[in-house]
């Protein structure tokens, strides 16, 4: 028996949701959909009476002020010609269906099963106009829904509709064994029709693991098969892959330098680079007395301390390819399983105090036709934000800053950057909560959502694999509410010391985490009949590595599991028992009495053959432009406001939460009118002190077309001087008061591995990749500012039809540092008239890859050199100006240059700026504007402390003018005006946003 | 020391949280700060009647996503506490009758004013507890995070509100739109002056322009009280302004008047609700003492 609810909107309620839909059908995609009706349709597969029904629906579903129900009765209107059904595919996340059930046995006092499936939610849309089927179809696929995750009806609306994504899968072989005893051209065939994503000498490598006698002897006293499982395959395949063991970053490389003429042998770029950087400050701050550096890329997250009684834990990650095919659920996925990082540290249920987002996306504007399976950048664009705002705002975690950049290299692959951070207290019942003991005999515990075929092989599974009733494992969406309560309970259980240790379930699902966790006591048993699933007929290899979101795994002494179960059902969280730790050496994987898996930790983990590459760096070819003397200022002003990676970003901040839980004290936007855009975040950490953090991204891939070793130390300086001009301190290796900094670097860069064939650029690359890494390492040891976890992305091409569109090569460093006393800090807005404006840092001749060049089409070769030890002296000297409370306002200049910088400070305000360039020297007037030299400011003074700044600053301040009540941006250069524009004109030039760039442009031209 | 003064108890807030409530941190900072006693408990501590509302003088229900604003915002909390029993067999419903019948108070904040909307709490004019009023869709079709300037209908009749005018606080939300059933439930408000609060300019003024009405609300409405002036929503965040750091433009208001308050205006409801109990416990206390004496 089967139930359909439907709630239609009544007559008189304005229907928004229909409005928002008629508009976008038309702008988007050209299609006059007419007046459109929404509605909501339940489908209830409960075996339930009419009266149970009716009372559900009235008093369950219905809102009476606003809704109409239908019960099993078609809701008829003849205005209505179309229609289109949006349902979720069989075993996608339905949680409004979840919540209905939920509700039910609330309303109806009924004791039946709400974990698995028995309610489905739908959308419902009636148009006036009668829709062609491909007109009907293009507005499902590109409006409504994602054709990954949604199934559609669509067709001439008579009342009827009828679909149930009931999952059934037909059960086949249970446990396979493979034979490995190949030929080497089989044995890479197997590797592709498996999705192992395994190379030959990784293949090799297995083959060899199971003809080992020592090996079979073993795996025969064990009742295994000669062959290896499935399952083992896919356990090894998982923990061998890019994501898991960072291949390239561990490899061996040989890099030759043209420019020198120099070849060297690097040993592991994450080794020589990354971790030592961190190694070298933590032995420097070790020897100075000061060991603010507690936990560095051994953990899900990095950690430091913040003071006696608490420890400040966060990650930043990369959800790229998700994000590419479904930018809704890629996005939203990438939130919530970065949230699981710091909340699955050390013991884990740390408080998570904000989230921050970088987006890379193409043009919005893009116009080339789009390769089979290439989302449009506006879509992406769009499904990526909601994806941010719903996995942010529906875990009441502030998204508290971020930046987006365009560029057309993005528009195949978007890079979708998410970072997380949290509070833990710094000792949990006697341990320190950082740290992760286990023992065996301890208890695996799984928390959290349960388990279907979500996400088995993330992004490779090949969709004509899927049937209509086949379960949809491509693509995955997360559920903020299911893992708001595990992180809720995480809370309560970790304070109560019910939880020794945990850590998330993420990429690779339990074969990871238990597989990971299983290395510190050398051994772990899973019982995979134990694992609670969405549906049945699930294989064990497909339990094992399913990426079902929302879980945590958590490590539990045998003596707390009563407590634990009992607290968890108290807060309505599914806990189940699925194995224990070991220290057999080996992971021993069973379902009920079959044997699984069986492999040696050892192997799996340290058994990987290395990857051995090779990088050459050319220097680019590339000469500084010739521009035309006579340019209109005022024009290029209001263009490079206007343009896509300057203008106004307030429709996304906006609807993004970026204040819940109080403790936001600089937010993305601020001033009188909460316009003016701002540098670093500032938060406070509780409501009983000041002490806070700021938090920045630096990120400019631009510069890399030039030179990529200045690019990734330009984003390290701009992660830097963005805290630097909120007022935060640089770190001093004696300093006692525990002033910390973490930064996490992410690279995304395209395939870099060499291929005659596939990728004959690889090489270069690699280079590429190279130098970004020898500018980390200069800049994090020269300020002693340290990474302390990080991610790379290896493979952000996309390819179809034979064209790959690939991403530049992209670091992203983000950087929170400690804030003494948040009351303290400046924000970027001209604050009063009269006041001092100044320059700090000295300008250069480097235009290239700016933003000016770009609305020119050039590249220039000038690109901005990172002068660090200038940079640093100037810093000291902002910090003491900021210990004397001299600076009014400050803003970094960045992307435009410095006459942008001047704009942003005056939008919002109602105040103006006259400025006179007659101290700057030997510099074209369009350097001095537009010149992209990094570790700038621009800051305002009160008239009385002029003498006391200036003696300070000496040679770093340059006098750039006043500021005035009138208004208007007024710039004097040799006794001529060369811009004079009203702060209004600038504003509406910046929030003239992406879609309208184009309108901006034609009236200026 | 006068008797009652000695004997003066402090006031008890308690605050719920659970199934993605997630404002109950800084609610429990405001009224903390307001020197309230003050606890979090999870709501499915009331069910098991580990906690009884009884021992408190305030309730309340901070913003959030409760149940991920499925089915409706606070649409599954409002069913949970309307049909489901507690452990002692009692509906929870009930309860929060008895505690209005002690003079006690209740507020709710944005999801938890979603809340009360949907119990009919809020605005009762019927005293019986149907739902009169929902909050839905805003007109933008979209969440939003800004700051509004908001003006108290005088006379107030909620203890909340008083000696308040004006003030300003942040929204966050994507269903604030307060649509009013019929005509007559409007009238009803407006004579009674329900609508103790309106989305206004930066006079005062009260409008239906877009974003300062961010949501398009009926009436400009941004909050409801009962006509005990008990019961107390709002879309608005009051807990989220109790610093003058958390305004946006904090760095010119301290420029600009170097002697201002460091003190937010959201602080002043918490304060001013927590003022009125004391002083209400003190007269009750004062008159005993009296009588006493007599």
């Amino acid at each position: 028996m089967r139930n359909q609810i439907k709630l239609f909107l009544k007559k008189q309620i304005r229907d928004v949701e229909a409005e928002k839909i008629r508009n976008a059908a038309l702008s988007f995609l050209g299609i006059n959909t007419g007046k459109v009706k929404t509605a909501k349709v339940f489908n209830i597969t409960y075996e339930l009476n009419p009266e149970q029904i009716e009372q559900f629906a009235v008093k369950g579903l219905q809102d009476e002020i606003i809704h109409d129900v239908y019960i099993n009765e078609s809701y008829l209107n003849n205005d209505y010609k179309t229609f289109i059904l949006v349902a979720k595919m069989p075993g996608v996340t339905d949680d409004e269906g979840i919540s209905a059930q939920k509700t039910l046995i609330d309303v109806l006092e009924l004791d039946i099963d709400t974990t698995t499936q028995h309610i489905y939610s739908e959308d419902l849309y009636l148009f006036t106009n009668k829709l062609s089927d491909s007109k009907l179809r293009d507005l499902a696929e590109n409006l409504l829904g994602n054709k990954l995750i949604h199934h559609f009806e669509y067709g001439t609306y008579s009342g009827e509709i009828e679909y149930l994504p009931e999952v059934k899968i037909k059960s086949d072989e249970f446990i396979q064994t493979i034979n490995l005893n190949i030929a080497d051209a089989a044995l890479q065939k197997l590797s592709q029709d498996m999705l192992l994503s395994l190379n030959l000498k990784e293949m090799k490598a297995i083959q060899n693991y199971f003809k080992n006698a020592e090996i079979r002897k073993i795996r025969q006293a064990n009742g295994l098969s000669i062959n290896p499982t499935d399952c083992e395959l896919e356990v090894l395949a998982q923990t061998w892959s890019e994501h898991c063991k960072h291949k390239e970053f561990s490899a061996e490389i040989e890099y030759t330098d043209h420019e020198t003429g120099e070849t060297q042998i690097i040993d592991s770029l994450f080794k020589t680079y990354i971790r030592r950087s961190t190694e070298i400050i933590r032995d420097r701050l070790e020897q100075a007395g000061n060991n603010w550096l507690l936990k560095i890329f051994t953990d899900n997250a990095g950690v430091v301390k913040i003071n006696d009684r608490s420890v400040f834990v966060w990650k930043v990650e990369t959800h790229n390819s998700p994000s590419a095919i479904d930018p809704y659920g890629g996005a939203i996925t990438g939130i919530l399983g970065n949230n699981r990082d710091p909340l699955g540290t050390g013991i884990g249920g740390g408080k998570l105090l904000f989230n921050t987002n970088v987006l890379c996306f193409g043009p919005p504007n893009y116009k080339k036709p789009l390769l089979p399976g290439q989302l449009h950048p506006k879509r992406v664009f769009e499904g990526v934000r909601h994806g941010i705002e719903d996995g942010g705002n529906k875990s009441g975690i502030p998204t508290v800053n971020g930046a987006i950049i365009f560029d057309e290299r993005y528009s195949g692959k978007p890079l979708v950057y998410c970072g997380t951070g949290g509070v833990m207290p710094y000792n949990i019942k006697g341990v320190n909560s950082w740290e992760k003991n286990i023992s065996a005999g301890d208890i695996i515990v799984m928390a959290g959502g349960r388990v279907g075929k979500d996400g088995i092989h993330g992004a490779t599974f090949s969709s004509a694999e899927i049937d209509e009733n086949s379960p949809q494992s491509a693509v995955q969406i997360g559920s903020p509410i299911t893992q708001k309560l595990v992180a809720d309970f995480m809370q309560e259980a970790v304070e109560k010391g019910l939880i020794k240790c945990s850590t998330d379930n993420g990429a690779g699902g339990l074969s990871s985490s238990v597989g990971e966790l299983a290395e510190i006591c050398g051994g772990a048993r899973i019982d995979l009949e134990k694992v609670p699933l969405k549906y049945s007929n699930l294989k064990p290899w497909e339990i094992f590595i399913s990426e079902s979101q929302e879980r945590m795994t958590f490590v539990v002494e045998k003596k707390q599991l009563k407590e634990l179960f009992a607290s968890a059902a108290e807060r309505e969280v599914e806990l189940s028992e699925i194995g224990i730790f070991t220290d057999s050496g080996y992971l021993d994987v069973r379902y009920g009495k079959e044997q699984v898996a069986f492999l040696d930790m050892h192997f799996l983990h340290n058994g990987i053959p290395r990857k051995y590459l090779q990088a050459e760096w050319r220097k680019p070819d590339l000469k500084e432009q010739v521009l035309p003397e006579k340019i209109d200022y005022n024009i290029e002003l209001l263009k490079l406001l206007g343009s896509y990676n300057i203008c106004s970003r307030e429709s996304v901040i906006r609807q993004y939460d970026h204040e819940v839980k109080g403790r936001t004290i600089i937010k993305p936007l601020m001033g009188k009118a909460g316009k003016t855009p701002q540098d670093a975040a500032v938060m406070r950490l509780n409501f009983n002190s000041w002490e806070g953090i700021a938090i920045s991204n630096g990120i400019c891939p631009k510069y890399g077309d030039i030179d990529p070793y200045q690019m990734s130390a330009s984003a390290f300086d701009e992660a830097v001087r963005q805290i630097i001009s909120v007022g935060g301190k640089l770190p001093e290796l004696e300093n006692s008061e525990n002033r910390f900094w973490t930064l996490n670097d992410n690279f995304c860069v395209p395939d870099s591995a060499y291929d005659e064939v596939s990728n004959p650029d690889g090489k270069i690359k690699l280079a590429k990749l190279v130098q970004m890494n020898q500018a980390l390492f200069d800049m994090s040891t020269y300020f002693n500012i340290p990474m302390t976890s990080g991610k790379d992305s290896m493979k952000n091409d996309f390819k179809a039809d034979n064209i790959k569109i690939s991403v530049p090569p992209t670091i992203l460093y983000s950087a929170v540092a400690k804030i003494a006393d948040v009351r303290n800090t400046v924000t970027s807005d001209f604050k009063q008239q009269g006041d001092l404006i100044y320059q700090l840092g000295k300008t250069y001749n480097e235009l290239g890859a700016s933003e000016f060049y770009r609305i020119k089409n050039e590249t220039g070769a000038n690109v901005p050199l990172v002068r660090k030890e200038q940079a640093k002296a100037l810093y000291l000297k902002v910090m003491a100006a900021n210990d004397l409370k001299l600076i009014e306002s400050s803003h970094d200049i960045s992307d435009g240059g410095m006459l942008v910088t001047l704009a942003e400070c005056l939008i919002g305000t109602e105040l103006g700026a006259d400025i006179d360039l007659s101290e700057f020297k030997e510099l074209s007037l369009m350097a001095i504007l537009f010149s992209e030299t990094q570790s700038r400011f621009v800051v305002s003074i009160k008239p009385e402390n002029r003498k006391k700044f200036t003696a300070l600053m000496g040679e770093d301040a340059i006098y750039l003018g006043r500021v005035v009540p009138n208004g208007r941006l007024s710039v004097k250069n040799l006794k001529e005006i060369v811009v004079s524009l009203t702060v209004d004109e600038l504003q509406q030039a910046w929030e003239s946003e992406y879609e309208n760039k184009s309108r901006l442009e034609n009236n200026l031209s | 020391m006068e008797y009652w003064v000695k004997n003066m108890k402090k006031v008890k807030s308690l605050i719920i949280t659970g199934f993605g409530i997630n404002c109950e941190e800084e609610m429990a900072a405001a009224y903390d700060l307001a020197g309230a006693e003050t606890d979090i408990v999870h709501l499915n501590d009331l069910f098991l009647n580990r906690i009884s509302i009884h021992d408190y003088d305030i309730l309340n229900f901070p913003g959030g996503f409760s149940f991920g604003d499925d089915l409706g915002s606070g649409k599954v909390l409002a069913n949970k506490m309307k049909y489901k029993k507690m452990k002692n067999d009692k509906l929870f419903f009930l309860d929060l009758q008895d505690f209005l019948s002690d003079g006690k108070y209740i507020m709710g904040v944005c999801n938890g004013f979603q809340f009360l909307v949907k119990m009919g709490l809020l605005p009762n004019t019927e005293g019986d507890m149907q739902q009169q009023v929902t909050l839905t869709r805003n007109n933008s079709a979209q969440f939003e995070d800004r700051w509004c300037y908001l003006k108290v209908n005088q006379p107030s009749l909620t203890p909340f509100l008083e000696n308040i005018e004006l003030l300003q606080l942040p929204v966050r939300h994507g269903e604030g739109k307060l649509i009013i059933k019929n005509q007559q439930i409007e009238t009803e408000i407006v004579e009674q002056n329900l609508n103790c609060l309106s989305y206004c300019d930066e006079e005062g003024n009260v409008t239906s322009k877009y974003p300062l009405n961010p949501n398009g609300a009926e009436l400009n409405c941004a909050g409801l009280t009962n006509a005990t002036g008990q019961v107390f929503g709002l879309m608005p965040h009051p807990e989220a302004f109790l610093s003058l750091y958390n305004h946006p433009n904090w760095g010119q208001m301290k420029r600009s008047n170097s002697g201002i308050s460091a003190e937010g205006d959201g602080l002043k409801i918490f304060k001013n609700i927590v003022k009125y109990i004391l002083n209400r416990q003190a007269r009750k206390d004062a008159k005993v003492y009296v009588l006493k004496k007599g």
